[in-house]
């Protein structure tokens, strides 16, 4: 006996639909067994996970903290990834948008307007796609692989921010610690609600979703991104350029990775560290996918992310696992979500004996 | 398989069973962690000093802890994850928590916290942090002694004032016995990889050194000066076992007598906020044994332990001066804590540019 994936002439409508609730209960079977296997109550541990940081209101401002950098991120990507350009460089963009925008509260300290916050956003994005545009204009002129030279500059990112916080934008009164000055109150994102630290950023994310899919669905621009991503000479023909689209994509994705990176470091730190993000702009590639690359999956798909980051910390407190259990967890959801979408293209058979099988290759 | 079906059927069977809290009787006393429990150093020596305080005072407290936090906003939600869950007394164990503790704290005062190695206090948030630097003053005298060459290399982390202040005190240490002495310093620019951290090791005994120090976590700075047969200090813990032959001596951070000491403290409702900076004298840190020289080197430094631990010597005092030549401290003039814990400056004999 073997198992057989057959592609499906369509989509299939049902599995798209049923295919994350086979992947949940998948899940809470193999995490049940895990738990149990290590002597813990897998019913604790299961509703810590996902019950628990859900069940109060501080809880989910946290939740609402944690998706809106992986959202904004991952809502960008889609773009790029949509279009067949693989910019893996996030992380860097959301660095170097976090320092363009953090340039004015922290160098000019004294100033304190309604315009800084504003002018703060913009220049995250700008920063963000202007780091974006270099991996843009060495695919588009040079023809090099995107992937390498954005994933390369992260680190180029990260070493740079790492300078300026220990050298030139150290706070002169932190006794020489590695870390900026704190923000200046007109340069805070606010909070949204009284009854939590949840702030703008969620609203930028979830605002920016919406832009996205609307783009994607009803105009023209999303019309060029899928034809150029699925067949670039199809793009041709209708007059699309491709050498634009990657541009467009990398600067759309680079800006919005950009504003991640002001809007957290803005409203959730109010200061600039050496390391800023534990990740972001990689875990936003899972958080693509997760969401199909459709930019209202991609808000739940980060809403579900964090959530499991949450629970994971509620569980290492409730049951007492280690940090590297809540992780394995967090790793078998992600499997089991992502290997069931193959329900949606692919047909399971099992294929009773091998005669059957060639039996069907001759009738082909 | 068995086992494997065993764990079904218990997991199959409790389904639908609603968990059932526990009583709560006991005081939680709770920690974070920046790293892993398990790290073999920084973490694991503050995760030895929770286990001790559990022996200690298990009857009257249970411990819980949150480990591999990242510093930023989810030091803040797993700091409130804690103060919610009925963390009485909670002891945040990085440099980089010291904002969001303090911003935790402000919500919630009848909580109290404790930070490490920072410098923000609140009325129910005190700081405690070590003199390594005693230990360094040790580690310099012997390796003045022990040093062939007269020439020390340094694997330092990051510029944190911590740090430099370790470096300067290795350097009076062994310049007090050799006024000569000269140290080399690698900025390795994190606390625990074992690459990098070897990799220094290696381009400092390339340049010449014949004693190797560090302020990085992992043993691998050891296990290459056992290869290349020369000395060592060990850090955070006792890695006596990466280095039989190599070990002179280590720093061993031991935070269960403070932490035992403010638990019960915090039992007894006479906790209160604090800057504590305890030193050898007080077990927060200790030595590693002596081993691996000469009988006089082994007398010299445990009398200087001695006179360290009766306050009859402190590591930085005059007369010293700047990297430069400047004088920095007169003839018996003590630097202040202050001074020390902002310390971004070298003293002379130190063959480094300090980055700025």
């Amino acid at each position: 006996m073997r198992i057989e994936l057959e592609k499906r002439a369509k989509a299939s409508a049902l599995f798209s639909i049923l295919s994350p609730f086979i992947a949940l209960a998948l899940t809470i079977l193999f995490g049940g067994v895990m738990f149990a296997l290590l002597g813990k109550n897998p019913v604790t541990a299961l509703y810590s996970f996902f019950v628990e940081p859900l069940s109060e209101v501080w809880s989910l401002h946290e939740l609402a903290i944690k998706a809106a950098p992986l959202i904004l991120i991952g809502v960008g990507l889609s773009v790029c990834f949509r279009s067949n350009n693989w910019n893996i460089g996030a992380e860097g963009q959301f660095i170097m948008g976090a320092i363009a925008g953090s340039a004015l509260p922290v160098l000019f300290y004294d100033w304190q307007s309604p315009l800084l916050l504003p002018l703060m956003m913009l220049l995250g994005m700008i920063g963000g796609a202007l780091f974006a545009a270099i991996p843009a204009f060495l695919k588009a002129h040079m023809n090099t692989n995107e992937i390498l030279t954005s994933l390369m500059l992260v680190y180029v990112a990260q070493l740079f921010l790492d300078w300026l916080v220990r050298g030139p934008w150290r706070n002169p009164q932190g006794m020489n610690f590695p870390e900026t000055r704190t923000f200046g109150a007109d340069a805070v994102l606010p909070e949204m609600l009284a009854s939590g630290r949840m702030h703008w950023g969620f609203a930028f994310a979830i605002v920016a979703a919406v832009l996205v899919w609307f783009m994607m669905r009803y105009t023209l621009k999303g019309f060029e991104i899928t034809v150029l991503g699925q067949s670039e000479r199809a793009g041709r023909f209708a007059g699309f350029s491709s050498r634009k689209m990657i541009w467009f994509s990398m600067l759309f994705s680079g800006a919005l990775a950009g504003l991640a990176g002001i809007s957290e470091v803005s409203g959730a730190m109010q200061q600039l560290r050496p390391v800023i993000s534990p990740g972001y702009g990689f875990t936003a590639i899972i958080v693509a996918f997760l969401g199909r690359l459709n930019p209202l999956g991609i808000a739940a798909a980060g809403l579900v992310l964090a959530l499991t980051y949450l629970g994971g910390e509620a569980a290492q407190l409730s049951i007492g696992v280690s940090d590297k259990v809540t992780r394995v967890f967090q790793g078998l959801l992600l499997f089991f979500v992502l290997s069931c979408d193959a329900l949606i293209h692919y047909r399971v058979r099992l294929v009773w004996d091998r005669f059957a099988a060639v039996k069907t290759e001759e009738a082909h | 398989m068995k086992k494997l079906l065993v764990a079904l059927a218990t997991t199959v069977a409790v389904l639908g069973i609603a968990p059932a809290a526990s009583a709560q009787e006991k005081a939680k006393i709770c920690f974070i962690y920046v790293g892993s429990k398990t790290d073999g150093g920084w973490t694991q020596a503050h995760d030895i000093g929770r286990q001790e305080l559990e022996k200690e005072l298990g009857d009257k407290i249970e411990t819980q802890f949150l480990e591999n936090v990242p510093e930023g906003p989810d030091a803040e939600r797993a700091i409130e994850r804690l103060a919610r869950s009925g963390c009485g007394l909670i002891f945040t164990t990085s440099f980089g928590f010291m904002d969001a503790t303090i911003k935790i704290a402000a919500k919630f005062p009848d909580v109290k916290f404790e930070h490490a190695t920072g410098y923000k206090t609140a009325p129910n948030v005190a700081t405690y942090n070590s003199r390594f630097y005693e230990g360094r003053y040790i580690q310099g005298q012997i390796a003045a002694k022990m040093s062939e060459k007269g020439v020390a290399g340094y694997i330092a982390s990051f510029p944190i004032p911590e740090v430099v202040m370790g470096i300067n005190a290795f350097v009076i240490g062994a310049r007090a016995v050799n006024p000569d002495f000269k140290i080399k310093v690698v900025w390795a620019n994190t606390w625990f990889d074992p690459g990098k951290e070897a990799d220094a090791a290696k381009a400092l005994i390339d340049q010449g050194v014949d004693i190797i120090t560090q302020h990085t976590d992992t043993t691998a700075p050891m296990q290459v000066a056992a290869e290349r047969g020369i000395k060592a200090f060990g850090q955070a813990s006792d890695m006596i076992a990466a280095g039989p032959q190599t070990q002179l001596t280590a720093i061993v951070d031991t935070w269960g007598a403070y932490y035992v000491k403010r638990t019960k403290a915090f039992l007894d409702g006479t906790w209160s906020t604090s800057s504590s900076w305890d030193g050898l004298k007080d077990g927060i840190l200790t030595m590693a044994p002596y081993t691996n020289m000469p009988d006089d080197v082994k007398a010299m430094a445990e009398e200087t332990e001695a006179k360290i631990k009766s306050g009859e010597l402190k590591p930085f005092t005059g007369p010293l001066n700047k990297q430069d030549g400047s004088p920095w401290l007169k003839e018996g003039e003590t630097a202040d804590d202050a001074t020390l814990l902002g310390m971004n400056f070298y003293v002379e004999g130190v063959d480094d540019k300090l980055p700025q």
